[in-house]
């Protein structure tokens, strides 16, 4: 089987893409406890409920961001393919 | 791929397409399946405006179907301003209102079977310059030039330029990161419902509603949220307490 530095390339970048992914393991710690301390404190304090859920949803998707970056790196390596010349 | 239910995997298609091309300044410019997105999108709002003005002119004590959602909406809207910016709501309200509409109904724009035109880096990128211009401009006309410079060269003292450089890449990076999220959850919901027309059509049917009541409508309706609401605490974060009326005032 004759393999080309065009499949080769293709390959790694294949890999590459899954290894980016890996990225999503930070958020989904840092989205877990942010979700916790938020249930957290609606049970400490039922009243603020709304402000809580609107202050969890803001830093969850500030923490997102990472692992977002991950996601782009993979599609990129993936479906632009820039490492092809 | 040549067994099973992954037969059609050839039918995977998320991309934008050029639909046609002209020269500018040499350039080849494509006008792309994003922009006629983007134009139903703003031509469906500018007519729900107009409709809504005309409801309007005419509002009565008792509202009806119509004007009970447009004063629902109205007053979601202006609720949410004024819980996060306070005494400057009313000068902001518009344009938040505005790119709130524009962003939600582009990420919910899947479920009309358009391409989402947020899933275009270049429309989440003009929105993020357009919120980088708001946050500069109401720096500017907030804060004078040595409270600009003092709070650019914190937390060390303001002789000591040192860390002027990283503050500098941390205020450039504001638009890239806020378009870039926006960009890539709206991204990774259109490529996740790709895959599973492509990948499952055989037996794609009723079910990958449920994954568009998640990819489409709740994820869509939180990053706005995130977006709009980012929009405002940075720009709230420059003016602080600047905008309150003060006490004798009132």
């Amino acid at each position: 089987m004759n393999i080309t530095g065009e499949d080769l390339i293709l390959a790694c970048s294949a890999i590459g893409a899954g290894l980016a992914v890996i990225a999503g393991i930070g958020p989904g710690i840092g989205q877990g406890i942010a979700a916790g301390h938020a249930a957290a404190a609606v049970g400490r304090n039922p009243g603020a409920q709304g402000q809580i859920m609107s202050t969890m949803l803001l830093g969850q998707a500030v923490a997102e961001t990472t692992g977002l970056y991950g996601l782009l790196v993979a599609m990129l390596l993936l479906f632009v393919k820039p490492l092809v010349g | 791929m040549s067994h099973g239910l992954l037969v059609s995997a050839d039918n995977i298609d998320f991309m934008i397409h050029g639909l046609f091309s002209y020269e500018l300044f040499g350039q080849t410019v494509w006008i792309t399946t994003s922009h006629v997105c983007i134009l139903i999108v703003m031509l469906s709002l500018i007519l729900f405006a107009i409709a809504a003005n005309r409801k309007l002119a005419h509002a009565t004590d008792v509202p009806d179907n119509f004007q009970n959602v447009i004063e629902l909406m109205v007053e979601f809207l202006d609720s949410i301003v004024k819980g996060a910016m306070g005494g400057s709501a009313k000068r902001f309200s518009n344009y938040i209102s505005t790119i709130f509409l524009f962003i939600f109904f582009s990420n919910i724009s899947g479920l009309f079977g358009l391409r989402p035109p947020t899933a275009d880096y270049g429309t989440t990128f003009a929105l993020g310059v357009i919120t980088f211009c708001l946050i500069h401009f109401n720096q500017f006309k907030y804060q004078s030039l040595k409270e600009i410079w003092v709070d650019m060269c914190s937390p060390l003292p303001p002789w000591l330029p040192i860390w002027f450089p990283i503050n500098l890449i941390s205020e450039i990076a504001v638009p890239i990161s806020l378009s870039l999220r926006l960009f890539a959850n709206v991204l990774s919901g259109t490529v996740m419902m790709a895959l599973v027309y492509g990948l499952l059509s055989a037996i794609a049917y009723v079910w990958p509603s449920v994954l568009h009541i998640y990819f489409d409508l709740f994820s869509g309706g939180i990053q706005t949220y995130v977006f709009t609401m980012l929009t405002m605490t940075y720009i709230k974060n420059v003016i602080g307490d600047r905008d309150e009326v003060p006490a004798e005032a009132k």
